[in-house]
């Protein structure tokens, strides 16, 4: 056992942070830095810079114009890019999308959409849950019938997330309602300025307006945006579900919001003291580092047993399980450490109140990044529903 | 022992109960969040005519109540309907301060307080005080008969509708901290106000020599902290009451949301890890409320016994009101998160009260300091 970096991969290190501290504009970091909201242009131009690097799909072959690195190399860009409070990168193209292309699609469609992702000509969003499939995704409604060269939409989607930036959507959507559930499911790629789409915003308890309810009225679709086989999109919904859970142990993140709330316990006086002398706070931080140190490690074992071709299993679960409850303390500390001055807020969607809000310690939106982040613990197939895939596969066949 | 209420105060939790589950729904309260002045005028003088502000003082200043349990019953009232009206500021703690330091000049003012026609603001926290009550650096300096107040008080809630605030500062000739009752439109006073994540409104209050007559002295000079920790006593049971009925609310929600929502073909309340989850929170419920009655059971002992009782209750607050919010969120799942949802407010006003009047560690650590004296 070595716990080491290769000098290859430290050597990468250093090229990461020196394209780092070339391309990332320094506004934008700053907005990610205080939890603000980013716009449109925001996230555009950081890809764009990624993609010029030929950095920005990370995950994809070669031959599709992906950089191809190892799971090692992308664990030292995250965390890299969470210690400079880069943006992180739109995922529902480039690490949802773009794999179940990359593997169900045909070679109309890996050629015609997969270099539209990497440009940014198309903004994909996620049309997976519904009002009434949630953590039971499989129950949903949406329908899709065949006429002609056409599937006729109808149904609503929601939680979309940044689907008003959107102008592609990739839905599940089902076509046999006779089948069993999981077997009457597709794959289905939507242009969102299709007659009979229409988004509408959520706007959530902090204030923001990241998510979205999409709603289909006899939305006619060409049949060759069908991915895969009809009533197989079950198959590919699972299979990008695994990528999407890969990512969510965010240790990166952690670690840097943990940075913030040290330098915060620093700065803050308690009792006319520094805050960090504070033995009920400090203990509650020594504890979320202990078991953020340990997360770091299973995060590179998972890594490493990925870059050894296995396939992530329950440690997915796992992981995300730890990382969503490890980031949510994290979160939770960071508003306990400001004291009277978490109740501040400004929304920046909510018109008129635009008012600047006091920021005495200069750490942003803690409150409302609190709040905000018990999403983590919800999406992505929620933490029960992880549990459930844990205890399933660990005690079902011995009871 | 006897844990009911009297008849006068059921009646008024019926009646508070009835008028504010007919009145204030989440509609209702997202347009007061999302309005100007952060709380509602119609709702705050029916408030007052219904006889809630005047429960909060004693018959001697005009009202028909001020004892602990009058606190808690209306305060719950208000918490279980996420009331952001600032009752607890104007009526209870700059009011109250007024009640208890008054001289009758000043205590002329409770009839228009408790009548729901003047509004009040407590400026006493500053941006490094964090929770302590006796952290004031703000000065009063006394020259040629007129008193200069100079500093600078944080997140003083409801500074921007008050007619008048209670100001705390340092008295260097008296070696203690004084009170003034300072008109909100003084010169060198600014109010540089925001609104807050769970509602309502507070400022920055900047006091740049703002001169005052002898006569705006609350209390005696260097002398009134007693009375000020007597009053955050009685905020935070407030505030805990209010939170209590918040966390009702909360928990209620939870219990027919997952009676309701089918998933996996069948009722979110069979699956037994929700179920013992529910069980969980109505147990910690139960500990919630035992610990407000010992709270607001003590308010009127011996300072360190009623502090150290407070400190027992509100830390406990702190850790229950976690879990009941997060928990309540968790269960609920995304529709929770989202602003039109009852819960979404509900869970706030329960977090963001640890953030007042000492959060959980805070009241620990005064918990181990009057325990061990």
């Amino acid at each position: 056992m070595d716990l080491s970096f290769s000098d290859e991969d430290q050597a990468f290190r250093a090229e990461v942070q020196a394209f780092l501290a070339d391309a990332l504009d320094p506004d934008v970091a700053e907005k990610v830095r205080l939890g603000r909201d980013l716009t449109k242009a925001d996230m555009d131009g950081w890809h764009a810079k990624l993609n010029e690097r030929g950095w920005l799909a990370q995950n994809w072959p070669a031959a599709f114009g992906g950089a191809e690195w190892t799971a090692v190399q992308r664990h030292i860009f995250d965390e890299e890019a969470a210690k400079v409070n880069a943006p992180r990168i739109v995922p529902f193209g480039l690490s949802m999308l773009g794999p179940v292309l990359q593997k169900f699609g045909s070679k109309e469609q890996q050629d015609y959409w997969l270099p539209r992702i990497l440009s940014g000509e198309d903004w994909w969003c996620q049309g997976y849950s519904e009002p009434g499939a949630g953590s039971d995704l499989a129950s949903l409604k949406t329908r899709a019938v065949r006429e002609g060269d056409h599937y006729v939409v109808n149904g609503q989607k929601t939680w979309t997330t940044l689907g008003q930036f959107a102008n592609m959507i990739f839905c599940l959507v089902r076509t046999d309602p006779d089948a069993k559930q999981q077997e009457g499911i597709s794959f289905l790629l939507i242009d969102m300025d299709t007659p009979g789409v229409e988004v509408r915003p959520i706007i959530l308890l902090d204030g923001t307006h990241e998510v979205n309810e999409v709603w289909f009225t006899d939305a006619r679709v060409p049949v060759e945006n069908l991915v895969g086989e009809e009533n197989k999109g079950w198959t590919y919904a699972k299979y990008l579900l695994t990528h999407e859970r890969s990512g969510m142990g965010a240790v990166g993140f952690s670690n840097a919001a943990l940075t913030t709330v040290k330098r915060l316990a620093r700065t803050v006086k308690d009792n006319g003291k520094p805050l960090n002398q504070n033995p009920h706070f400090m203990s509650r931080v020594a504890k979320v580092e202990m078991d953020l140190m340990a997360l770091g490690t299973f995060n590179m074992r998972m890594i490493a047993a990925a870059g050894a071709g296995s396939a992530p299993g329950l440690e997915a679960s796992m992981l995300k399980i730890k990382g969503s409850e490890i980031r949510q303390e994290i979160n939770d500390l960071a508003r306990r450490a400001v004291g009277p001055y978490a109740l501040p807020f400004a929304s920046e969607e909510v018109e008129g109140s635009n008012t600047p809000v006091p920021d005495p310690f200069d750490v942003g939106a803690v409150t409302g990044e609190y709040f905000n982040n018990r999403k983590m613990s919800i999406f992505g197939g929620s933490n029960e529903v992880q549990k459930n895939i844990i205890a399933k596969v660990s005690l079902g066949g011995r009871a | 022992m006897n844990f009911d209420l009297t008849e006068e105060r059921q009646m008024l939790s019926d009646t508070l109960n009835r008028y504010l589950s007919d009145k204030y729904n989440t509609d209702v309260r997202n347009k007061i969040l999302d309005s100007d002045d952060g709380f509602s005028a119609e709702i705050w003088s029916e408030l007052a005519e219904l006889g809630v502000i005047g429960a909060l003082f004693g018959e001697d200043d005009g009202g028909f109540g001020g004892a602990g349990f009058d606190i808690a019953v209306v305060f719950e009232a208000l918490g279980r309907a996420g009331v952001v009206e600032p009752m607890l500021d104007t009526g209870l703690l700059a009011g109250g301060l007024i009640a208890s330091l008054g001289n009758s000049a000043q205590k002329a003012h409770l009839e228009a307080v408790i009548a729901g026609e003047l509004h009040l603001a407590f400026a006493h926290g500053e941006p490094q005080g964090r929770y302590d009550a006796d952290a004031v650096d703000a000065v009063a300096d006394s020259r040629d008969g007129a008193i200069l107040l100079t500093g600078r008080k944080a997140v003083v809630v409801n500074a921007e509708a008050a007619d008048m605030l209670v100001v705390s500062a340092r008295d260097p000739d008296a070696d203690g901290i004084s009170l003034f009752l300072v008109p909100a439109n003084s010169d060198g006073l600014e109010i540089q106000g925001y609104p807050m994540i769970s509602g309502g409104r507070a400022a920055e209050v900047l006091l740049d020599g703002v001169q005052v007559p002898e006569v705006s002295r609350l209390g005696a000079p260097g002398e009134t902290l007693p009375a000020i920790e007597h009053g955050l006593a009685r905020a935070a049971v407030a505030q805990m009451a209010e939170t209590m009925g918040a966390m009702q609310t909360a928990t209620d929600l939870t219990q027919d949301y997952l009676v309701t929502r089918q998933q996996f073909g069948r009722p979110l309340a069979t699956f037994q890890a929700l179920q013992h989850r529910v069980a969980e929170m109505l147990t910690e419920l139960e500990q919630a409320r035992s610990a407000l009655i010992n709270a607001a059971g003590h308010l009127d002992a011996a300072p360190k016994e009623r502090d150290r009782q407070i400190s027992a209750a509100k830390g406990l607050f702190g850790k229950i009101g976690r879990l009941i919010a997060e928990e309540s969120i968790q269960m609920h799942g995304g529709i929770a998160m989202t602003q039109e949802y009852e819960l979404a407010h509900i869970a706030k006003r329960i977090v963001m009260a640890d953030h007042r009047f000492g959060d959980e560690d805070w009241h620990v650590q005064r918990f181990l300091d009057l325990s061990a004296a």
